[in-house]
């Protein structure tokens, strides 16, 4: 399949020996000088890069305490060593958490520290740079950061174990803001990012092609069940705004996901509509550390739900997107509650919105809270055939909530499964909830020069799921990720499972939903496909 | 010597307080300009409070990485806390109660605390992974503590030094009598040195950890972006062009 071998499952996992350097060679295209301006960076590396990329750190250190604060507490006590999923399936020294952190903390050091500016004194690479591990920004040191940064999915698993918080990924975001401010830019992120931008959505799929993308769904779910159930677009006055993963309208399984949306909607009798300026969740700029673009690519919804005039907004199943519209889009783009009466940006929006409900809200949360209150029929045993497991996205894990009550992001997408299928099973308690593995395919990693580094790094979810499948003869692996249903869906075959055995969490909530004026013709649906 | 111990005390404090304040200065002006806590993370203040409270006072995060450097580690700062406060007599006179109550549990804390460090030490020797992530710094600043730990010991348990006189030459120092000579001991002048130096690398090392842990936003933010807008003063500019 490729020149890499895919990691063994192991049936009692240790941790691996270090094998220096062997992830080294693996790295992402570079950006291409038009993706690179689009997002306002520079095309090619600038002449003086070293000079600059130096700026951008002391710029950034200014700007995120998070930045500051990690790079000078860790004290190399080792409990995120074996934690990162990468390092798990890669054995390269540079993919634990904290070694990966040094990459940028030895470059810290050298130009932001005391003793590093006295080493200077001494010269290039005195020994006082040698004692406290700082070293000069070179050619080097930028290969081994375009690396492995780009090894990091930004999953923050690392942060859960660490004693002071510290999580890499604020320190990989930082690393590629840098590599972009200097003209480094990684071309799988930085393109999508344009698109959006330009077109709305990650796929640069304009308006028309949605529309019909859209009319061919409802065409399919009329077929199959003989209701009428609408997919709207760019609709105003609606009561609900549809922010949803541009994969949901052409990936498999991602699409039976979206058919779900819809289908939830139709039963809770709302009107909602989708915006074809506004027709992506996912925002990589959270990938590339950029303020800058995470707020420009917020503010296309901002201006959808203002131009819509919509009163709530749901989000669809998606990790990143999820964590960027559940913890950035209130600061980035006045989107949620809670501004200040002078702050007049948030207030304008603000008015509009419902405040009875929490904005944005998940799709889970939105069906939660019809199932609970009885809103909505199903016949479980339609899910009969499979036995279900849910993988925890990390950022909806780690990273965002569901619900008013922490830990509702694990409750919530679990007590929708269970109110739809008879057969559900938790993976190993030490990878699920806070604890979740990576798919290994987040963070703008989901491409496919990457592959060696998502094919090792699912290994230890991988592992999980292969016991489950093999004790509990689990059929399918539930997520609730855009990202992490196309990296499953291209890994697990390297594992040996069925690339189909992926599911949208919503997609068993559409194959068990009973839609009103459907009860007569059960047998024929149960018959379907 | 007792000239030179006192002006590098009066140095060192001086270093450590100032270092300190300033960068805890720093750390506190810089914006946190998202809401990235790790969650699950408690949607009250209270909440957080207990929760850093916890990560201060149980090493909550660590305890669930790793059993081995939570129990070192852990041994290592309680015993360093308990000797610390056992020291705090020879600062004070009157004597607390508090401190008076907790001087046999301070003579133990220096084993434990010694004890700790060196079951970090090994472990930073012998797991190669992190032994991989170790400076050079990192062995030294042991060797520090553990220089500090023993020659404390030593004191306490093999060679005693005239301890009245040592409290009162630091009483004297706090109020700049600088005529209270101080024991000619070789143990306690080692100890004394390594105290000062330790004092004065903290704000320039990764002693930071010690300020840095309540700053830290992936534990000290509470759990409410939906709820209440959260904004940096940079970031509330790029609304206003
Ligand atoms: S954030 Fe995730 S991918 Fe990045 S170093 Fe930490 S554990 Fe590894
Ligand atoms: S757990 Fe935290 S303090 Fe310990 S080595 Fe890792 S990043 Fe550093």
């Amino acid at each position: 399949m490729a020149d890499f071998q895919t990691p063994q499952i192991r049936e009692y996992p240790t941790i691996p020996a270090l094998q220096p350097n062997s992830m080294a060679h693996l790295k992402p295209y570079i950006a291409a000088p038009a993706h690179q301006e689009a997002l306002g960076f520079p095309g090619e590396l600038v002449e003086n890069w070293q000079q600059k990329a130096i700026e951008a750190m002391g710029d950034l250190l200014g700007k995120y305490r998070s930045l500051r604060v990690f790079l000078d507490s860790c004290v190399k006590c080792g409990s995120c060593t074996d934690k990162c999923h990468y390092f798990i399936g890669t054995a390269d020294p540079k993919n634990m958490p904290v070694a990966r952190q040094d990459l940028l903390r030895s470059v810290y050091r050298y130009y932001f520290t005391p003793a590093g500016k006295l080493g200077q004194k001494l010269g290039e690479n005195s020994f006082i740079h040698k004692l406290i591990g700082a070293r000069p920004m070179t050619e080097a040191v930028l290969d081994e950061w375009y690396s492995y940064f780009h090894q990091c999915s930004q999953c923050r698993r690392c942060s859960v174990f660490c004693p002071y918080g510290i999580d890499t990924a604020e320190i990989s975001m930082a690393a590629r803001e840098i590599m972009d401010r200097v003209g480094r830019g990684q071309k799988y992120c930085n393109e999508i990012l344009g698109k959006v931008h330009k077109v709305g959505n990650n796929l640069g799929l304009p308006g028309p092609a949605l529309e019909d993308t859209l009319a061919g769904l409802e065409e399919d779910i009329e077929m199959e069940t003989g209701v009428k159930v609408r997919l709207p677009v760019d609709e105003e006055g609606c009561d609900i705004l549809l922010i949803t993963p541009s994969a949901d309208f052409f990936a498999e399984p991602h699409m039976d996901g979206l058919i779900g949306y819809a289908k939830v909607f139709h039963e809770a009798g709302v009107s909602w509509t989708l915006s074809s300026y506004a027709s992506e969740g996912a925002n990589f700029s959270m990938f590339i550390g950029s303020y800058a673009n995470l707020k420009k690519a917020a503010e296309r919804i901002r201006k959808a739900a203002i131009d819509l005039k919509v009163k709530r907004i749901v989000v669809g199943e998606c990790g990143h997107a999820w964590r960027v519209a559940y913890s950035f889009w209130n600061t980035a783009a006045g989107i949620g509650a809670g501004a200040d009466p002078d702050d007049k940006y948030a207030q304008e929006l603000q008015k509009q919105l419902d405040p009875r409900y929490p904005i944005p809200q998940h799709i889970c949360e939105f069906t939660w809270d019809l199932i609970r209150q009885g809103k909505l029929k199903f016949d479980k045993s339609r899910n009969d055939h499979r036995v279900v497991t849910f993988h925890d996205s990390c950022n909806v894990a780690r990273a965002s909530r569901m619900g008013d009550k922490p830990g509702g992001q694990f409750e919530i997408p679990r007590s929708v499964i269970k109110s739809v299928v008879n057969n559900y099973v938790d993976m190993d308690p030490d990878t699920i909830h806070e604890k979740t593995f990576c798919c290994g395919g987040g963070g703008g990693l989901l491409t496919d020069d990457l592959m060696e580094i998502r094919v090792k790094g699912a290994l230890p979810r991988m592992e999980a799921l292969k016991s489950v499948v093999n004790q509990n003869k689990v059929t399918n692996l539930a997520a609730i990720c855009a990202i992490c249903k196309s990296q499953f869906t291209k890994v697990l075959p390297y594992y040996d499972m069925p690339m189909d055995m992926v599911v949208s969490v919503h997609q068993l909530v559409s194959d068990a939903l009973i839609l009103k004026g459907q009860e007569e013709d059960e047998p024929q649906t149960a018959a379907a496909e | 010597m007792t000239g030179f111990y006192a002006a590098l005390f009066w140095i060192a404090t001086l270093v450590l307080v100032g270092g300190l304040a300033y960068r805890i200065y720093e750390y506190a002006k810089t914006p946190a300009p998202l809401k990235i806590p790790t969650t699950p993370a408690p949607t009250t203040f209270v909440g957080v409070r207990l929760r850093m409270l916890r990560e201060v006072l149980l090493f909550e995060s660590l305890f669930k990485g790793n059993k081995w450097i939570w129990l070192f580690g852990w041994m290592f700062h309680v015993g360093l806390a308990l000797v610390l406060l056992r020291h705090f007599r020879y600062f004070q006179e009157p004597v607390w109660g508090i401190i008076a109550f907790i001087q046999p549990f301070g003579m133990y804390a220096g084993f434990a605390m010694v004890g700790g460090l060196l079951g970090l030490w090994a472990r930073r020797i012998v797991v190669e992974r992190i032994r991989y992530i170790s400076n050079p710094s990192d062995h030294l600043m042991l060797a520090l503590l553990v220089g500090i730990g023993l020659t404390g010991l030593g004191m306490k348990f093999v060679s005693h030094t005239d301890i009245v006189s040592v409290k009162a030459f630091f009483l004297g120092l706090q109020r700049f009598d600088f005529s209270q000579p101080l024991p000619s001991h070789p143990l306690l002048y080692i100890h004394l040195g390594l105290v000062a130096m330790l004092m004065i690398v903290f704000p320039f090392s990764k002693l930071l950890h010690a300020p840095g842990v309540f700053f830290s936003p992936t534990r000290n933010q509470v759990d409410n972006p939906r709820e209440k807008r959260h904004i940096a003063p940079w970031a509330a500019e790029l609304e206003r062009r």
